[in-house]
């Protein structure tokens, strides 16, 4: 029998000197984090608290550090490629065409799925069951699963540089070139078992989060009293729902085709390689918008915070949301315009396009009115907000040109188009997330992030992209076609040169986020959260101590309308103590989740290498681990009255040690809360 | 010991009713998936490249009898959501072993279906149709499957734990998974068989 499949020694990267030092890097970094586990002897907390928790705050805070971790890994790739194409006019530049091209197919592959993803994932978890003031959210065991699943395919995504080579396909892998016929070896298996692996995380994820947003709300939060994060959560759950399956279905066909000779998207044979392209961006025009939306739900909340004035539009902004969320089934044929459709199909996906733009353009103005006169406070968040909004308009227009099928005919295939959707992704996406991280840390974990490195990291992020990627809108215009491992044309390299150090300066903002976090951690006693308040936030994230106790909130807390805390802190019934505490009930903590992610890896190894007793062996690890816990009808525990009455005591003698309200100190502050006129 | 008599806590009916709920998402994510695999088949039902058609291949009298016995074991699923709200136990666990058997049978039927056409050269390397229709096909086979396992663990939940209030809430997804199915197949039979066959 043969017991590794396909797998032999040649599959360890001995091959180049750069692929085994990048494989030695994951290696040692591994090797790293096991040994300062085992260093500072926290093997026991590590798994009894994180590993096996069913918290929502936990959880997330593990989806963060797993994106965190990811960025760092996808930044390498994007330096890497950037450095290559500065040199590499009429030279071989120092890498090789097939490692270029994996290296860009990672770098698409993990930003989207592995850091783009677990971070919105982990925002969500962190903020949204404390938003509509619930305790969890609807099935905790479930977003274990969904956790470890993401952790599984971000394994694999791993370990494809140090066992065997990755696809060279691109974050697309459009067939026949993604096709055994073409790209034979385990590259594209890796892209497709991980992204199938995580998929099924995501889709458990969208399930999980509708279900808590429609049924999980306090008393009193209506559906037209959420906080705009939470509404964007929401859509991009219905988005995730109903898009996801695609994707689901275009990698299982392709797995279908390059294992098992089936003829979905080959050549001959009766294939039809367009209808992959038709499924994938099925999946991928939602998934653009699954990743914005919570961006700019991050930005509705930093932006009304710290212009400490009232979401301007809310009901707009909202509808905004869902008609994005509509509309974004409507579009997917404009990544493929020169696909050969007629001109009625094109001009149909040309118009939605365009009028997608619409409700996105809502957004900006209601943001910029919220920011008109407001007493605007310039703390991280906010700076990366508004270097969004300027930003983003540039990327939309941009992306209003490549709407229309004829100038997208001249533009596709340029590295127009990737100025353009990095013009989207980075201010839309990342800068979102990273305000959110900032503006959300202290909820965590007690503690607020530095505010100087914050503005350091900011001022490097902003004028990298713009340093970066300008120059790419240029090249497009003279017709450089992206992904170009090396090239001829004299005219190119200058602006690449200059691509480059835009990439070097953002390389500077990476390490001031990095700086940042190691800072705020040392000093993090003069930056406590001691009021669980540190922004004079709005929404009821903020009721909440930081960290939060387990259970969020000892009373659910009574909502009586629009910036829930806000109005509770007005109406001088904030911080609240009850007559006495009541027993809560608690899931608790398991480990099948994890066991569950665990097998969900060593079943995707077993796939791409074709070992099959190790995949049966796996899918039966799942099979069991899933009866078990089904069988389990005692997963829950009673946290007793007197235990959260002295998490409870805890918390008020900490609260009537600090100042009401941080943000007091800071020029420019506006006020206490005061009722507003409706 | 009936359904009415069983005491569940308003936070554990709570429970049940967000877990039915997110089961329903969940068959409406599915059915995506299978809407899509459908798309797929009616895209690629022509692209036999030389090989066999669905006219030369398919039996209407296997798929029909794979109809009746699919649409039986819904029925009797049915009847052992019955006996579940007249908490009779014995009856529960008869008709699902009865359902266990009708969905083998099913299983039984289209792995000779496969066999058969795979033992003709008909098999899914053969044309891009064919690819699509052992996926279609196939997807749906392995739902019942999957489904099938499912029912021989609640048979054991309901003969070791009885018609526990989590129990009963277990069977009724189960049975929404069950009666699902039953509505894609009768869209494949309606898409795949009946046009292939006319």
């Amino acid at each position: 029998m043969d017991l590794f499949g396909r797998l032999t020694i040649e599959s360890l990267p001995f091959y180049s000197a750069i692929a085994a030092s990048g494989a030695a890097v994951t290696v040692l970094g591994a090797l790293a984090v096991v040994g300062a586990i085992t260093y500072f002897g926290a093997w026991r907390m590590v798994l009894t608290e994180w590993v096996s928790s069913v918290d929502h705050k936990k959880i997330g805070i593990m989806y963060i550090m797993l994106a965190l971790v990811m960025l760092v890994r996808g930044f390498v790739d994007a330096a890497m490629m950037r450095s290559q194409q500065a040199i590499a006019y009429n030279s071989e530049g120092y890498l090789p065409p097939g490692h270029f091209d994996q290296i860009f197919s990672s770098h698409g592959t993990i930003m989207i799925f592995f850091m783009a993803m677990p971070f919105l994932a982990g925002l969500a978890n962190l903020i949204v069951p404390q938003q509509i003031g619930s305790r969890d959210v609807a099935f905790p065991f479930m977003n274990s699963i969904s956790l470890w699943l993401t952790t599984a395919g971000a394994g694999l995504m791993l370990l494809s540089l140090v066992v065997g080579k990755f696809s060279t396909a691109g974050w697309t892998a459009y067939p026949p070139y993604s096709g055994v016929q073409f790209t034979p070896g385990v590259g594209v298996d890796y892209w497709l078992w991980m992204v199938f692996i995580a998929g099924f995380g995501s889709t458990m994820t969208g399930i999980n989060f509708l279900v808590t947003i429609i049924k999980c709300r306090a008393p009193g939060m209506t559906m037209f009293r959420l906080p705009l994060f939470t509404w964007t959560i929401f859509v991009t759950s219905l988005l995730m729902i109903f898009a996801f399956p695609a994707l689901t279905v275009a990698c299982a066909t392709l797995i279908l085709d390059r294992n098992f000779d089936f003829h979905f998207f080959t050549n001959a044979m009766g294939g039809n390689m367009m209808n992959y392209i038709n499924l994938f961006w099925l999946w991928g025009h939602p998934e653009v918008y699954i990743l914005i939306l919570p961006a700019f739900g991050v930005f509705s909340e930093v932006v009304a915070v710290f212009s400490q004035k009232r979401l301007f539009g809310y009901v707009s902004l909202v509808c905004a949301t869902v008609a994005i969320g509509l509309l974004s089934f409507t579009v997917w044929l404009h990544h493929f315009f020169t696909m050969g459709s007629s001109a009625r199909v094109n001009s149909f996906f040309g118009t939605m396009t365009t009028i997608i733009s619409v409700p996105t353009g809502v957004k900006v103005f209601d943001w910029l009115l919220t920011m008109y006169r407001g007493r605007i406070i310039f703390k991280p968040p906010m700076l990366f907000t508004i270097g969004f909004l300027v930003t983003f308009v540039i990327g939309g227009l941009s992306g209003v040109l490549l709407a229309l099928p004829p100038i997208d005919y001249m533009m596709h295939n340029t590295t127009f188009l990737v100025a353009h959707f990095h013009n989207m992704i980075i201010p839309g996406v990342l800068f979102g997330y990273l305000a959110g991280y900032m503006f959300w840390f202290p909820k965590a974990f007690g503690f607020k992030l530095n505010e100087r490195w914050g503005t350091y990291a900011f001022w490097c992020w902003i004028i990298g992209f713009y340093v970066a990627f300008m120059p790419l809108y240029v090249l497009g215009l003279l017709g450089m076609p992206r992904r170009m491992e090396h090239y001829e044309i004299a005219a190119w390299q200058p602006h690449l040169i200059v691509a480059w150090v835009g990439a070097f300066i953002i390389l500077l903002g990476m390490a001031c986020l990095a700086v940042q976090l190691i800072v705020s951690i040392r000093e993090r006693n003069e930056a406590l959260d001691l009021t669980g308040d540190p922004w004079n936030g709005r929404s009821l994230e903020w009721a909440t101590s930081s960290p939060a106790a387990p259970y969020n909130f000892a009373v659910l807390p009574q909502v009586e309308g629009r910036d829930a805390w806000w109005d509770m802190k007005a109406r001088g019934v904030a911080y609240q103590r009850p007559d006495k505490y009541e027993d809560i009930i608690m899931p608790k903590n398991t480990y099948v989740g994890a066991v569950i992610g665990g097998a969900g890896f060593v079943f995707g190894f077993a796939m791409i290498w074709w070992m099959w007793w190790l995949a049966a062996l796996a899918l039966l690890v799942i099979f069991v681990a899933v009866v078990i816990r089904a069988s389990d009808d005692d997963s829950d525990y009673v946290m007793p009255a007197s235990e959260v009455k002295k998490i409870e005591d805890a918390r008020f003698a900490e609260l009537a040690k600090a100042p009401r309200n941080e943000m007091a100190d800071d020029p420019g502050y506006a006020g206490d809360p005061v009722p507003e006129a409706t | 010991m009936t359904l009415e008599a069983m005491t569940v806590s308003p936070r554990d009916a709570e429970k049940y009713e967000e877990k039915e709920f997110g089961f329903w998402l969940y068959l409406m994510s599915d059915a995506v998936i299978f809407a899509l695999l459908f798309a797929t088949y009616l895209v690629m039902v022509g692209n036999t490249a030389g090989g066999p058609t669905g006219k030369e291949l398919f039996s209407l009298e296997r798929a029909a009898a794979e109809t009746l016995v699919l649409l039986l074991s819904s029925t009797t699923f049915g009847f052992a959501a019955v006996a579940l709200s007249a908490g009779d136990r014995s009856k529960v666990l008869m008709w699902l072993a009865i359902t266990v058997l009708l969905g083998a049978c099913f299983i039984f039927l289209e792995i000779g279906e496969f066999c058969g056409m795979i033992q003709e050269g008909a098999g899914p390397e053969r044309s891009g149709f064919l690819s699509a229709f052992f996926t279609l096909v196939g997807t749906h086979g392995l739902h019942v499957s999957v489904g099938l396992l499912w029912i021989c663990v609640m048979i054991g939940q309901v003969f070791f734990k009885g018609l526990t209030a989590p129990v009963a809430s277990r069977l009724m997804r189960l049975g929404l998974f069950w009666h699902f199915l039953d509505i894609i197949w009768v869209v494949i039979f309606s898409v795949v068989y009946l046009p292939g066959v006319l």
